[in-house]
């Protein structure tokens, strides 16, 4: 059975999830017990802990951009809720916009 | 044991192509028809689609033409565009390539230039195939590009870490590595310098990256694709600590930029961003460009990690795909040369996957087609860009 998710480093705030996780799905993870929020796929980050606004998220033990909006515990953290800290990223339906 | 092709001027190829070069996209039906007559994968189509000169195309042409896993060339030129055809074909001559050229408007339009293309293939492969001897040739002899394509976060977790540890053993062994992407290291330089073979190296490092980001902030976008964060990656700087991962951990003995080859054995990164503002647009539009660059510095076989699931392949030199999402492999496996994508699912580790990649480059080096090979892929692109020294301490030994 595949694990749920990783995390890659012990300074992480987030984890990686090897498969797609479901809404309501209660994971153990890094000594935490994580109640799923909503449906998260395969290679998308989830919150271990509560994030605010401002917030570095931390990745492979590095800052991969900040929070622009709260997330729980178990929370999908993608571009609707953290930005770059360089380079605006941008999705199809954005393209000529910076996200 | 790799059997390679020694060239005149030394150099050793793990492939014998023969390449039909047009010059200017005027010439481009020629050259492909002239490809097509040929039906032999060997004889490939590559060029340069514009009528203004630009340096950067010459010096990458020239890299390309004498690359050694290139037997031989034809040059296809319409006859009234600005590139230096003459200087292309002294160069490879220089090297001990055949190679002829055919002018479409000398020649008298399409048909006898296709005629006289097909002929030019014919003499230019039996002058390669009589010129050429097989040799042996050791892994440390070999120079291996790497490039990612169509990440996600799977990426930066399997396939790129993997592809680190071949690098780490290809440099124990003497090999020569190139990793690239200045764009895709933004946020990794301090480590990179932490990493950096001698001090002027260091700042070579941090000043590469430092001007990437300015460029690419000028031009609006990272390098940064919608697949990526389709795929779960949320900026720039998470998709470069995936990419990143793809060069090791050995120190990192230069910075060179396109089309000039590594010193010596070690370990390179591969400036791809222009000298100066933004000038003719985005540093490499498309993967391919990326491949086109790290021939063009020597690569024989580039490893190309893909979590959205990349097809192409390249004219000139074999590219192994290794695929670092499990769902992408079980879609399109025929199309993947590593399911690396089995360290995410527990069955395999990332030593394991890297010890399964230094096989494979062994036996593709050996002439084992790769799966982008065997289906026929042989993209190719080249377009306009500034050349230059990037700046006073990008050249450091």
């Amino acid at each position: 059975m595949t694990v749920a998710a990783i995390v890659l480093s012990p300074a992480d705030n987030v984890a990686v999830c090897c498969r797609t996780v479901e809404a309501g799905e209660t994971i153990e993870l890094a000594g935490r017990t994580l109640i799923i929020a909503e449906r998260v796929a395969l290679g998308h980050k989830i919150a271990l802990m509560a994030l605010s606004p401002g917030d570095k998220v931390v990745k492979y033990g590095m800052p991969i951009g900040s929070m622009t909006a709260p997330v729980q515990a178990g929370g999908w953290v993608h571009m609707h809720n953290m930005k770059s800290d360089y380079i605006a990223a941008h999705l199809r339906d954005a393209v000529g916009e910076s996200a | 044991m790799i059997q390679g092709y020694l060239r005149a001027d030394g150099r050793k190829g793990i492939r014998d192509a023969i390449v039909v070069v047009y010059l200017v996209e005027c010439a481009h039906h020629v050259a492909r028809r002239i490809v097509e007559a040929a039906g032999d994968p060997r004889v490939q189509l590559i060029g340069f689609p514009g009528c203004y000169p630009n340096d950067y195309a010459l010096s990458m042409m020239k890299a390309l033409t004498t690359h050694p896993n290139v037997g031989g060339v034809v040059l296809v030129s319409l006859g009234c565009e600005s590139f230096n055809r003459e200087a292309l074909a002294a160069n490879a001559a220089a090297a001990g390539r055949p190679v002829e050229t055919v002018v479409i408007q000398q020649a008298g339009g399409t048909r006898p230039s296709i005629a006289a293309g097909v002929e030019a293939v014919r003499r230019v492969r039996d002058a390669a195939d009589a010129g050429v001897r097989r040799v042996p040739m050791a892994l440390s002899e070999l120079v291996v590009g790497t490039i990612c394509g169509g990440s996600d976060g799977t990426s930066g977790i399997t396939a790129n870490p993997a592809v680190g540890r071949v690098f780490d053993a290809l440099v124990d062994a003497g090999a020569t590595c190139i990793f690239e992407e200045t764009g895709e290291m933004v946020g990794c330089e301090g480590h990179m310098a932490e990493r950096a073979a001698t001090p002027a190296v260091a700042d070579a490092l941090i000043a590469s990256v430092e001007h990437a980001e300015r460029y690419y902030r000028a031009m609006g976008y990272g390098s940064f694709a919608p697949g990526n964060a389709e795929g779960g990656l949320s900026s720039q700087e998470e998709k470069s600590a995936g990419a990143y991962a793809k060069s090791g951990s050995r120190p990192i003995d230069g910075v060179i930029l396109p089309a000039e080859m590594p010193r010596g054995p070690g370990l390179y990164l591969l400036d791809v961003v222009p000298p100066g503002d933004p000038k003719f647009g985005f540093p490499n539009i498309v993967d391919n460009a990326e491949i086109g660059e790290l021939m063009a510095c020597g690569a024989h076989v580039t490893l190309f990690t893909t979590g959205r699931g990349s097809v192409v392949g390249s004219a000139i030199a074999p590219v192994i795909k290794i695929c670092a999402n499990p769902e992408t492999y079980a879609r399109m496996k025929g199309d993947m040369d590593v399911d690396a994508g089995r360290i995410l699912v527990g069955e395999a580790t990332i030593d394991g996957i890297a010890q399964e990649i230094v096989a494979l480059i062994e036996a593709v080096a050996a002439g084992a087609q790769t799966c982008s090979e065997a289906l026929g892929h042989q993209e190719f692109v080249l377009t306009y860009k500034a050349s230059g020294p990037a700046g006073p301490a990008c050249l450091a030994a």
